[in-house]
C-alpha cells in the first residue's frame, strides 16, 4: 500500500550519502587549505594563563600580590647527550629523584612535555638559566603564586589551589585542566570569575618532530589572554592589623562595617594565621599543621561561629518594644515582677527605657518582652505567646538574623532565629508560652548569631532603621565597577528612626557612666552596649557592640573574645580603639593597646597543654 | 527443528559480509588512532583502544551465537517485557550511575563501563515493531498515533534526564518507520520544514524567515494552488501551516537562546563559525576538518597520519574516528567506506520490504534508519555540517557499549530475516 513510500526512503538515504561524499570531495580534494597544512605539519594548540587578579584595600595598600614562579618541564624524546651528574648537581637532586621523574616523563608521553620540577623562584631560576644551554629537552615556563605583604585577613581572603577531581569531573564544559589553578576558599572563591581573566589561545605549526614552526594563520585565530581583573576592597588594612595585635593570645572575632554603605572595614577571627603560609610550596605542609591545630584557625568565626548575642539584644528589643507600641522611652517596670536578677545596682535602672540599657537592667528587658509576646488579643497564654512570637520574629527578622545577610565570600551560616515550628517541635503545639523563650528576652536561650551579624545590627542602629548588605570588595577592575546590584541591596526594617534615636542616650551613657567605662572616649561620642554571652563550656564570652560617632556614624563595629567574662573589659576597650584608630588616623591611649595586646584568654590549645 | 538446521542457508550472507568488512576497518582504524609511533603496541594488547574493541568483538561473537540460536519468535513475543526492562535500567542509572563529564548515563563494572542507553534504541525498535504490527493498529487514527509516540518518545525523555542528550536523539530518526508504515504525510512534511528552518535561522535571523515565508507562501498560492478549484480551502491551509511555522521559528528562537545550555549553543555557534570559540567547539571541528582534508586523494597512508598520530584530534577512537579514515585513506578511503555503509543500508532496506510478517519489515527499517542517522550525525559532525554531537559510529567507533548494541540491533533482523520462508 506504501509502496511509493520505500522509493522515497531510499532516495533520502542515498540523496545524504551524495551530500556527504560531494562535501568530502571539496574538502579532501578540492579545498587547498588543509591540504598544505596537514601534509607536512600540524597545528598546535597553546593555552596560555594569566595572571591572576590581585587585590588592593580601601587606600591602595596590596592585600594578595602575584609573585613570579618557574616550573620545568622536561620532553623525553627531545633530552640527548644529558650529563646526567651535571644535572643533578646543578639542581640539587639525587640520581633516583631524577630516574624516577624521567621515568614518569616518559611515561605520560615521549613527545610531550611533563612537569620535572615545580615552583622555582626567581633566584632560583636566574640561578640555572645559565646552564640550561647545556640540557637540551627542558624548559621552563612561568607561572605564579600568591604572596600577601600585609600578613593578614587570612581567613577572608582565601587560598587558591590545584582544583580538585570532583570539581574538575563535574564541570559542564572544560574550562579548567588538570593541575589549574583556583580559588577555593574566601574570596579568592567567591570572585573567581572576574580574578582568573580569560585564558589565551595560541596556534603554532609543528612539524612531525614536534618543532615550533611559527604561527598558524598569522595569529588570526589566536586570542590573547586577558588579565584577571583587580579586586578592591573595602577593607582598612591599618585597622586589620591593629585588631591583629589587640587579639593576641585570645579567641573570638570582630567586624567593623561603613553603616551607609554596608562596606565591610575590618574582618578578623582569631586565632588566624599568616596567609602566606598557604601558598607555594610549603602549602601541603602547612595546611595539614593549620587544619589540624584544636584552636581552629582556618575556621573564619566572623561569620560561620554563632554566640548567644547576650545583653547587646536589648537594643532590638527596645526598637522592636517601642515600634509595636508596648513600651515608650518613658516606661518604668519600678516593681514588677521578674524572675532575673539584676546585677544588684539600684532601682532606678527601671525607671525608664534609656537607664535600663546604661545598666544593662535584666529585669526590665524581662517586662519588656513578656509585653511584646502579649501583644495579642487571645486570652490563652499560648495562643498569645504564638501570635507573639510571630510578630516578633518577622520584627527581628528584618534585621537580618536568621537567614543570610549575603556577604560576598562563602561560608556564611544562618544562626538561629527560632520561629513557631521550631518550638512546637519540642513542646509540642499550643504547648508552651512566654515564661518557656523568656531568656530570649536578654539575648540568651535559642537565639545564635555570627559577630557580622552583630555588627549588621550596629549599622542599622547607625543608620536609623536600614542595613546595606555587607561586603568585602567595593570595586572590581580598572573602572573599579563591576559589582553586581544584588550585592549592594538596602534592606529596610520598617523601623521608624525615632525610636532608634530615642535609645541613643542611653547607649551613649553605657560608655560614659554604664557597663563599658573603660572604653569611654572624651573626643569622639561612642554609642554602644555591652553583652555578656553565657557559654556553659567555660567562662562566660564578652561581647561589645558599638557605632561612633553619634551624628553622622562612620562605623558600626562588634567584637567577641570568647572566655573574656564581662564585656565591658576586653571587647569595649578593643573596638573603642579601633574606633579611634578609624576616626583619628592615630591612637593616643598607648597604655590601654598595650594592656589589651598582653591581655590573654585560654585557648583550647594553651588548656590542653596544661 | 527445521528451521535450525536451515540457519546456514537462510542468514543473508551479504549483509553479514558488509558487517565483516565494517568491524574490521573499524579495528584497524582505532588501531591506528590509538597508534604511538615512539611507542609501537602490539596489535592485540588489551592496555590500549585497539586491543580492547578486539576483546569487544570477541566478545560479540558469543552474543551473535546466542541471538542466532534463540527462536526467532521470542522476539517478538518478549519486546514489550524488554522494553519495560529497559526503561527501568535507564531509570536506575539516574539514581545508580557515576557521574562522568556532568552525565549520570554510565553504569561502572570493574574497570568497564556500560552506557544503557545505547541498548535502548534497539529495544525500542522491537517494541515500535511489535505495536505496528498489532492486528488493527493504525497509524491514520490519533488512537494509535499517541501510542506510537509515547512508545518512541518515553526513552529520550530519561536519557536527557540523564544529561546525555546526544544518546536521547537518534530516537527521531523513527519517523522515517512511521512514516514508510502510513504516518500521514503533512507530520514528516511539518518535521522537514522545521529541520529547514533550524538551518536557515543558524544564518539568518528570525525575522528574515517569518518574512521569507510569507513571500513563500504567496507566491504558492499565487501562482501555483490559486487557480485551482477550493483555492479558499488551500489558502487556509497555507495561513495554518504558515501559523505552525512561524510558531516553530519563535519557539526555537526561544530555545537556543533561553533553553539551551551555553555549551550547546556553542557547539551549534561552531557550525556556523567555526573560529568564534577556539578553544571548545569551534576547535573540535576545525581539527577534524584538518585532519579529514590533508588526506587528499589517496590519503597519507596508514599508520602515517600526522593529526591522528599527534593526538590533535580529541575523542580520536570514538566520535571522530571517521578523521583516521579520512586522513589515512584519503577521499578513496572515504568513498568506499560511504559506499560500503550505503550498501549496507540499501540491503537492509531491500531485505525489509522482502519480509512478509510486518514485525520483521517495521524492525529491519528501524535498523537501517537507526544506523542511517548515526552516520549523518557522526560523519557530519566531522566535515562541518552537522553540530558537534557525541555519537557513535556504528561497528567502527570504540566502543563496548556501541558495539554490542548495534551487533544485537543487526543481528536480530539477520535472525528474523533468516525465518522468512519458514513464515506462513
Amino acid at each position: 500500500m506504501y509502496d511509493g513510500r520505500k522509493h522515497i526512503i531510499l532516495f533520502f538515504f542515498l540523496s545524504i550519502g551524495i551530500i556527504y561524499i560531494s562535501r568530502l570531495f571539496y574538502l579532501q580534494v578540492i579545498d587547498p587549505t588543509y591540504k598544505s597544512i596537514g601534509a607536512t605539519k600540524a597545528v598546535h594548540r597553546q593555552i596560555e594563563v594569566p595572571l591572576r587578579g590581585q587585590i588592593y584595600d580601601r587606600n591602595g595598600k596590596i592585600l594578595v600580590q602575584n609573585e613570579e614562579v618557574y616550573n620545568m618541564y622536561v620532553t623525553p624524546n627531545k633530552v640527548k647527550h644529558l650529563d646526567t651528574l651535571r644535572f643533578c648537581r646543578v639542581f640539587d637532586i639525587d640520581r633516583n629523584c631524577f630516574d624516577s621523574t624521567m621515568k614518569v616523563a616518559k611515561k605520560y608521553s615521549r613527545n610531550r612535555a611533563s612537569i620535572f620540577k615545580k615552583q622555582l623562584t626567581k633566584n632560583e631560576f636566574a640561578h640555572v638559566a645559565d646552564a640550561m644551554i647545556n640540557f637540551k629537552g627542558f624548559h621552563f615556563e612561568q607561572s605564579f603564586f600568591r604572596t600577601y605583604p600585609g600578613n593578614t585577613l587570612a581567613n577572608a581572603l582565601g587560598y587558591i589551589g590545584e582544583i580538585p577531581r570532583k570539581l574538575y569531573d563535574n564541570q559542564e564544559h572544560r574550562y579548567y585542566r588538570k593541575g589549574d589553578y583556583i580559588g577555593l576558599t574566601g574570596l579568592e572563591k567567591s570572585y573567581e570569575e572576574e580574578l582568573r581573566g580569560i585564558r589565551g589561545v595560541k596556534y603554532t605549526l609543528m612539524d612531525v618532530k614536534m618543532n615550533d614552526k611559527g604561527s598558524y594563520e598569522n595569529g588570526s585565530y589566536d586570542t590573547v589572554a586577558v588579565v584577571g581583573k583587580d579586586l578592591f576592597s573595602s577593607i582598612d588594612i591599618e585597622l586589620q592589623k591593629l585588631a591583629d595585635s589587640l587579639f593576641q593570645n585570645k579567641v573570638g572575632a570582630i567586624v567593623a562595617i561603613e553603616p551607609k554603605t554596608g562596606e565591610i572595614l575590618t574582618m578578623g577571627s582569631y586565632p588566624t594565621y599568616d596567609p602566606n603560609l598557604l601558598s607555594g610550596k610549603a602549602f601541603s605542609k602547612n595546611y595539614r599543621k593549620l587544619i589540624s591545630d584544636p584552636d581552629k584557625p582556618m575556621f573564619n568565626r566572623t561569620i560561620s561561629a554563632f554566640y548567644r548575642p547576650g545583653s547587646t539584644f536589648k537594643l532590638v528589643q527596645s526598637v522592636v518594644g517601642l515600634q509595636q507600641g508596648v513600651i515608650n522611652a518613658r516606661t518604668s517596670f519600678i516593681g514588677a515582677d521578674s524572675p532575673m536578677g539584676c546585677h544588684g545596682h539600684g532601682l532606678h535602672h527601671m525607671a525608664n527605657l534609656n537607664n535600663a540599657v546604661q545598666y544593662s537592667c535584666n529585669p526590665y528587658f524581662y517586662n519588656v518582652f513578656k509585653r511584646i509576646l502579649a501583644n495579642s488579643t487571645k486570652k490563652s497564654p499560648f495562643i498569645a505567646a504564638r501570635e507573639g512570637l510571630s510578630r516578633w520574629r518577622d520584627m527581628v527578622g528584618t534585621f537580618g538574623l536568621g537567614t543570610h545577610l549575603g556577604i560576598d565570600i562563602p561560608g556564611e551560616k544562618n544562626g538561629l532565629l527560632p520561629d513557631l515550628g521550631y518550638y512546637d517541635k519540642i513542646y509540642g503545639e499550643n504547648r508552651w508560652k512566654f515564661s518557656t523563650v523568656a531568656s530570649m528576652a536578654i539575648g540568651e536561650g535559642e537565639l545564635g548569631m555570627d559577630v557580622l551579624k552583630l555588627a549588621n545590627i550596629m549599622a542599622v542602629m547607625a543608620n536609623k532603621g536600614y542595613w546595606v548588605t555587607p561586603h568585602l570588595i567595593s570595586g572590581v577592575g580598572e573602572d573599579n565597577k563591576g559589582m553586581k546590584p544584588e550585592r549592594l541591596q538596602i534592606h529596610q526594617t520598617g523601623i521608624d528612626a525615632k525610636h532608634f534615636l530615642s535609645i541613643y542616650d542611653g547607649m551613649e551613657q553605657v560608655l560614659k557612666a554604664g557597663t563599658a567605662r573603660q572604653a569611654y572616649m572624651a573626643e569622639i561620642p561612642i554609642l554602644g552596649k555591652t553583652g555578656t554571652s553565657q557559654n556553659r563550656k567555660g567562662r562566660d564570652h564578652a561581647i561589645f557592640v558599638a557605632f561612633a560617632p553619634r551624628d553622622n556614624p562612620q562605623i558600626a563595629i562588634a567584637a567577641v573574645v570568647e572566655n573574656a567574662g564581662y564585656g565591658g573589659s576586653s571587647s569595649g576597650p578593643i573596638s573603642s580603639l579601633l574606633i579611634e584608630k578609624y576616626l583619628t588616623r592615630k591612637i593616643e591611649r598607648r597604655a590601654l593597646a598595650e594592656r589589651m595586646k598582653n591581655t590573654s584568654f585560654k585557648t583550647v590549645a594553651a588548656t590542653a597543654a596544661n | 527443528m527445521a528451521g535450525e538446521i536451515n540457519i546456514k542457508s537462510g542468514i543473508d550472507w551479504v549483509t553479514v559480509l558488509l558487517y565483516l568488512l565494517l568491524v574490521t576497518i573499524g579495528y584497524l582504524n582505532i588501531y591506528a588512532a590509538v597508534f604511538d609511533p615512539e611507542d609501537p603496541v602490539s596489535f592485540f594488547s588489551l592496555s590500549h583502544n585497539a586491543g580492547r574493541q578486539l576483546l569487544f568483538l570477541g566478545l560479540s561473537t558469543v552474543i551473535v551465537t546466542l541471538i542466532l540460536f534463540i527462536d526467532y519468535k521470542v522476539y517478538d513475543s518478549f519486546a514489550y517485557i524488554f522494553y519495560g526492562f529497559m526503561i527501568f535500567m535507564l531509570l536506575a542509572t539516574i539514581f545508580l550511575g557515576t557521574p562522568i563529564k556532568g552525565s549520570r548515563s554510565w553504569i561502572k563494572l570493574g574497570t568497564f563501563s556500560l552506557q544503557p542507553a545505547e541498548f535502548a534504541k534497539t529495544v525500542t525498535a522491537l517494541a515500535l515493531a511489535k505495536l505496528l504490527s498489532t492486528q488493527g493498529f493504525s497509524l491514520k487514527r490519533f488512537n494509535g498515533l499517541w501510542k506510537a509516540a509515547v512508545l518512541i518518545l518515553l526513552p529520550p525523555v530519561i536519557i536527557i534526564l540523564q544529561k546525555e542528550t546526544g544518546a536521547a536523539l537518534p530516537f527521531a530518526i523513527f519517523m522515517v518507520v512511521l512514516y514508510r508504515e502510513g504516518l500521514p504525510g503533512i507530520y514528516p512534511g511539518l518535521f522537514l520544514g522545521f529541520v529547514i528552518i533550524l538551518i536557515v535561522s543558524l544564518f539568518y535571523s528570525k525575522w528574515y524567515i517569518l518574512g521569507g515565508m510569507v513571500v513563500a507562501g504567496i507566491f504558492f498560492w499565487y501562482f501555483i494552488l490559486g487557480k485551482r478549484d477550493r483555492g479558499r480551502q488551500i489558502l487556509y491551509r497555507l495561513i495554518g501551516l504558515y501559523l505552525v511555522f512561524a510558531t516553530f521559528t519563535m519557539g526555537l528562537d526561544f530555545f537556543l537562546t533561553k533553553v539551551l545550555q551555553p555549551h550547546q549553543q556553542r557547539r551549534i555557534q561552531a557550525l556556523v563559525n567555526p573560529d568564534a570559540d577556539p578553544l571548545g567547539a569551534g576547535w573540535n571541528v576545525t581539527q577534524a576538518k584538518i585532519a579529514i582534508g590533508s588526506g587528499g586523494l589517496f590519503g597519507k597512508g596508514y599508520l602515517q597520519g600526522t593529526q591522528t598520530k599527534f593526538n590533535f584530534v580529541p575523542e580520536q577512537s570514538t566520535d571522530f574516528i571517521f578523521c583516521t579514515v579520512g586522513e589515512e585513506w584519503g577521499f578513496m578511503g572515504s568513498l568506499v567506506l560511504m559506499g560500503l555503509y550505503l550498501s549496507f543500508f540499501a540491503r537492509i532496506l531491500y531485505l525489509a520490504e522482502q519480509q512478509r510478517d510486518k514485525f520483521a519489515r517495521i524492525y529491519g527499517y528501524c535498523v537501517a534508519s537507526i544506523m542511517f542517522f548515526h552516520l549523518l550525525v557522526n560523519i557530519g559532525m566531522t566535515i562541518g555540517l552537522m553540530p558537534v554531537i557525541g555519537i557513535p559510529l556504528p561497528f567502527i567507533s570504540y566502543g563496548g557499549s556501541s558495539l554490542w548494541s548495534f551487533t544485537i540491533l543487526l543481528f536480530i533482523f539477520l535472525k528474523l530475516d533468516a525465518h522468512r520462508s519458514f513464515k506462513v
